[in-house]
């Protein structure tokens, strides 16, 4: 067993401070639009999400789903998720929703910005249709319109979106500019557009090259932990100058930290994958369970929620419109059926060489958790994968059992160090 | 003569065990948990180098596990009782493949590898259905001691179907069947019945393969012993020791650990090495 050498040890570099500064600019930007009218807000889900458009039309882009996890993060969900309750949301419903939807019923102050009241909801219906219901429901009690864009579910086995499928997107993102003109009373400035979406082009090309250097050992920072800081100037600001010097300088940090040959713990004894969002309440403590067994995550689903970009998918600015439904049917881990999200898990296990595969499955998210007690039995007794399964929320603490997910972390970290001695021994061609 | 100690500290009770170095069980203590987690794996400890006739300095290693592992404050290091009773079960057993754990509060199963190691475990949901204190509830509400249950269990000739695994809402199925005046034996061959289908669904995730050996507190209840057998087809094996698994294991970690260190020793003085049983 390993003696819990660095068991609170997390990096808080050039990145993190770049990114509390830009986000909390991003934040007081919506203040701004909530308390003094400056700028119009857009309500989007993160999954797929089409920023590009939002940018070019100067509007603010505001994410229900980082108000939410902001609110965890903070520790203030909680009377916001038992007001929804109050009103009639089951114990079981999303607390993401919950969060949310209490926050949102009240005078919309939290802890990190006032959120604007929305001129838009755009509901970019990806993957789950409990966020359906929310911004409906979001829209039922305001004055903003809403624009339900339907994505079709990426169900062809090829993994490839049918022409017929852009060409539906395309559609209905020429109808959302039709909105959009309508709302801000300006027509869309063609050339500003196709340039945020090079912009896009160029920031999912640096986030590209940050994920790869993760295959580096140790690696440069954690998949997980630390891309989850970097995810959200990935959706707030992609397509601007702000977004794109942050990719620049977090991409130049961490080459720097590989030259070094340093990473997020003192010492990398374990490399995982990990499926699924974290527990937000409480990332710190989460985190500390896997760095105490000196255990890194090299790659994670959840960094591409928002999109896929490391495997080679990149916006065009010469045909914007396409590339976004693109990105939004193809290009976006949540789109994609069970089959697909094996095959990226797959591919990180083996061309990150990880030692196991850890999957955080979230109790009030049946949509997403359901099956991956199949995606367990899968990596374990099909690859040969050792695999954890744990479950808690991304967002209502109730559901955090500190005691029974260290107890599990622990047996697994213990058996999976039981097994890389084994190999070891057998490697140097000792008794076993 | 060296010697090492595993107090297991569970939800419920907390159990110790003293071994020799060849292995040889010298003394088992069992007390309740309560509230002071420290004290009762203290106390433990304490009544089992009393039985031992040993003093605290002769102990060389200390292991704890379970729940309140980190309460052990006395001890040397920590390991879960997943890898423990894994390593338990194979020293009773050493056929051991399939380890099914049933405590207070968890139901485990665990895949052992050659050598006792984990090599897959699946525990209970948050929940605590089909655990030891599911038992107890429904012994509560029968009036019975948790003791009883499972002998009167096997007289079970038609056992009612159990509508709920739920710990808190066993008690009032129990009193639906009370007043359909089924039969106290019926009712408790339901319960185990229940408990042990649940059991083998969740081991079933890990995969069972024979020999199968029955650990934990609930192991000490003939009824669950039958009731798992049944629906396994298979013999489950059981020790007078299946409730003392995880401080057993913990003390055998806790023995390789005390080898390990005096080879250690040895070889910074020079001496040449013995062999160990470390790995």
């Amino acid at each position: 067993m390993a003696e819990a050498a660095a068991a609170k040890t997390s990096y808080q570099g050039q990145m993190h401070l770049l990114q509390k500064e830009i986000m909390g600019r991003y934040f007081e930007r919506l203040t701004r639009a909530a308390e003094q009218g400056d700028g119009k807000a857009v309500y989007m889900l993160i999954s797929g999400n089409p920023v590009e458009l939002v940018h070019a039309f100067d509007m603010v882009p505001v994410y229900p789903e980082i108000n939410a996890l902001q609110l965890a993060v903070k520790k203030v969900a909680l009377p916001f998720i038992q007001k929804a309750e109050e009103i009639g949301y089951s114990m079981d419903n999303c607390a993401y929703v919950k969060a949310d939807v209490g926050m949102f019923l009240g005078d919309r102050k939290t802890p990190f910005a006032t959120i604007p009241l929305p001129a838009l909801i755009l509901c970019n219906y990806v993957g789950c249709n409990v966020y359906l219901q929310w911004f409906e429901h979001l829209a039922e009690n305001c004055d903003g319109e809403i624009y339900n864009l339907d994505v079709p579910f990426l169900r062809d086995p090829s993994g490839v979106p049918s022409k017929e499928d852009v060409e539906y997107v395309v559609k209905q993102l020429e109808e959302v500019i039709e909105v959009c003109e309508r709302l801000t009373g300006k027509k869309l400035d063609w050339a500003k557009f196709k340039r945020i979406v090079a912009l896009s082009g160029e920031t999912g090309e640096l986030w590209s090259k940050i994920k790869a250097l993760t295959k580096n050992v140790p690696s440069p920072y954690d998949a997980y932990f630390d891309s989850v800081t970097m995810m959200a100037p990935l959706y707030c600001l992609r397509g601007t100058e702000d977004g794109l010097r942050f990719f620049e300088t977090a991409l130049k940090e961490m080459e720097e930290k590989v030259r070094m040959g340093t990473g997020p713990l003192p010492k990398e004894r374990f490399r995982f994958v990990i499926e699924g969002p974290p527990p937000w309440p409480f990332l710190k403590t989460f985190r500390d369970m896997f760095s105490k067994w000196g255990a890194v995550a090299v790659a994670s689903t959840y960094s591409t929620v928002g999109g896929l970009w490391e495997f080679g998918f990149k916006h065009d600015a010469n045909r914007p419109l396409e590339s976004i439904a693109q990105h939004m049917l193809q290009w976006n881990v949540t789109n994609r059926d069970f089959r697909q999200r094996y095959a990226q898990i797959e591919r990180y296990v083996n061309e990150w060489s990880a030692d196991a595969l850890v999957i955080h499955s979230v109790k009030s998210c049946r949509l997403f958790s359901a099956g991956q007690g199949d995606m367990r039995e899968y990596f374990t007794k099909e690859l040969d994968v050792p695999t954890l399964l744990i479950e808690s929320d991304i967002e209502d603490p109730r559901y955090f059992s500190e005691a029974q997910l260290k107890n599990r972390i622990d047996a697994f970290f213990e058996s999976l160090e039981h097994r890389k001695l084994t190999r070891d021994k057998r490697l140097a061609g000792g008794k076993v | 003569m060296m010697y090492a100690a595993g107090i297991d500290v569970g939800s419920t009770q907390t159990k110790g065990i003293i071994i020799d170095q060849d292995q040889r069980i010298i003394a088992r203590a069992l007390g309740m948990t309560g509230a002071n987690v420290t004290r009762a794996g203290a106390n433990c400890f304490n009544e089992a180098i009393k039985l031992a006739g040993l003093n605290r300095e002769d102990v060389n290693y200390i292991v704890g596990t379970g729940y309140g592992r980190y309460k052990v404050t006395f001890g040397d290091a920590q390991i879960t009782e997943i890898s423990c009773h894994a390593k338990g079960a194979f020293y009773l057993f050493p056929n051991t493949k399939t380890v099914i754990d049933m405590g207070g509060q968890d139901a485990k199963g665990i895949r052992v590898g050659e050598g006792g190691e984990v090599k897959d475990f699946v525990m209970n949901d948050k929940c605590a259905a089909g655990t030891g204190r599911f038992l107890a509830n429904a012994a509560e509400a029968l009036l019975l001691s948790l003791d009883d249950i499972g002998e009167i269990s096997m007289k079970a000739k038609n056992p009612v179907r159990l509508t709920t695994v739920c710990t808190v809402f066993v008690e009032s199925d129990i009193m639906s069947y009370l007043a359909q005046n089924k039969k106290v034996e019926d009712i408790l061959g339901g319960v185990h019945s229940a408990i042990a289908a649940r059991t083998i669904s969740l081991v079933r995730r890990v995969g069972i393969e024979p020999e199968v050996t029955f650990t934990g507190g609930v192991s000490r209840n003939i009824g669950m012993v039958r009731a798992l057998e049944e629906k396994l087809g298979m013999k489950v094996n059981v020790s007078p020791d299946s409730h003392f698994v995880g401080a057993l294991g913990a003390s055998l970690f806790a023995l390789e650990r005390a080898l390990a260190g005096a080879e250690r020793a040895k070889q910074a003085e020079g001496e040449p090495a013995a062999s160990s049983t470390a790995h």
